[in-house]
């Protein structure tokens, strides 16, 4: 059973494969429940209180602290390019909570005894085992100059995705003396890694180091990427293209 | 195997490489080729590439939305850091748009790049059976960029 809901201000997707709507909604409730906490836009979640100065640190709760303490670690892991923090202090951990949070009730569907499922909240996609049709999970990368279109299709198991991009829609940047592009010329990276959270956390910080992302994400073992230029050419990983492939010797094959 | 694929890409690489110095290399000037993002005309959906450049250049002009001259919009928080775009009008559209602050250049690690990049390999992209489980994507500069861009428009108003 598949349903989408919109929590966190996006649309976030769960499929159980061979589960009905009684299997859904505790991931549902997951995600609720970290809504209410992490929200920067709800005056009574943690995250406000916090940055209200209402809440010390002591009396944080155990969610909150894991949260900075990956956030910390993602900062160091990427060299400073992510920060949940604005430059005026004020705690925003909306870019690694996501990942974090998909991660997280993907593990409330294992911990229930499911083998063959999908979790998303907007693009951050964990999958395990196989599809309704019994094969890989297929995922298409959106298009960052038409978000209608895919222009790549990843064949997936027990794994997780996650893009980061620029859509600027109907609009695009260049210099008007070269007619080249300038700035970073990367619209959209795309990380396929061992768990959503790790690809989520390194797609964002791949796509703040602009040309070099790819080349970041190259240098990691376990890690994929896609990453997509202002001219429409894509840049990918060593090891991408084995993701790009559909098994040929039919979908219920083991791998 | 991946011996083979390194060295025939190898010289691939070299190309991308100086082709993203070259673009590194080169000014902050940008410019949009519509008139406002916010209120940007239908994409063309057939294609799945971005429009040419030909199109940007040639860009028919509007009649005169905004008051000429070079406007600066606020600094919008993208998390891993600040975008501030300055805009210039001309004949009461778009000339510029300057990033005066982008998120991108905190101490890059260059050692990894010469080693990483012999690794990589490219390809147009092109639209594909949108026949699939889902679909990932994302929009996170974006916000930023339409959230300082829209106030720097709205003094040119």
């Amino acid at each position: 059973m598949k349903e989408r809901r919109l929590i966190m201000g996006t649309p976030v997707t769960v499929e159980i494969v061979g589960g009905d709507s009684a299997d859904l909604e505790p991931l549902f409730g997951y995600f609720s429940r970290i809504d209410e906490q992490f929200s920067t836009y709800k005056s009574t979640s943690e995250v406000s209180r916090i940055n209200r100065g209402e809440v010390t640190p002591e009396t944080y709760s155990p969610e909150m602290l894991e949260v900075l303490s990956l956030a910390a670690r993602t900062e160091r892991d990427t060299e400073g390019y992510f920060n949940v923090r604005t430059p005026d202090g004020i705690l925003d951990p909306s870019g690694i909570v996501k990942g974090w949070a998909v991660r997280n009730a993907a593990a409330l569907a294992l911990l229930a005894g499911h083998t063959d499922y999908w979790v998303e909240a907007g693009g951050d996609i964990q999958v395990a085992g196989r599809n309704a049709d019994g094969g890989l999970w297929s995922v298409g990368i959106r298009n960052p100059f038409n978000e209608k279109e895919v222009v790549k299709v990843v064949y997936l198991t027990d794994c997780g995705i996650a893009t980061s991009g620029n859509y600027i829609r109907g609009n695009h940047i260049y210099n008007p003396h070269t007619g080249m592009p300038v700035l970073s010329a990367i619209v959209s990276i795309t990380v396929i890694g061992p768990d959503v959270y790790e690809a989520d956390r390194f797609a964002t910080a791949a796509y703040a180091m602009g040309e070099n992302g790819i080349s970041f994400i190259e240098s990691l073992d376990g890690f994929e990427g896609y990453a997509i230029d202002i001219s429409g050419t894509a840049t990918m990983t060593s090891g991408f293209s084995r993701y790009a492939v559909q098994p040929a010797s039919g979908a219920n094959d083991t791998e | 195997m991946k011996k083979f694929i390194a060295s025939t890409t190898f010289i691939l690489a070299f190309a991308v490489f100086a082709v993203f110095q070259n673009a590194t290399a080169q000014s902050n000037l940008i410019a949009v080729d519509s008139a406002v993002p916010t209120t940007a005309p239908a994409t063309e959906d057939t294609s799945a590439l971005p429009p040419k450049k030909e199109i940007a250049t040639t860009a028919a002009p509007s009649e005169g939305k905004y008051k000429d001259g070079t406007y600066t919009g606020v600094s919008a928080y993208a998390y891993y850091g600040q975008v501030q775009v300055q805009v210039k009008i001309a004949n009461g559209k778009i000339a510029d748009v300057t990033f005066l602050d982008y998120p991108q250049d905190r101490g890059t690690s260059r050692q990894i790049n010469s080693y990483a990049m012999s690794q990589l390999t490219q390809e147009a992209i092109a639209a594909q059976s949108a026949n699939v489980n889902g679909v990932s994507g994302a929009s996170d500069t974006s916000e930023a960029f339409k959230q300082s861009l829209t106030s720097a428009l709205s003094q040119a108003a």
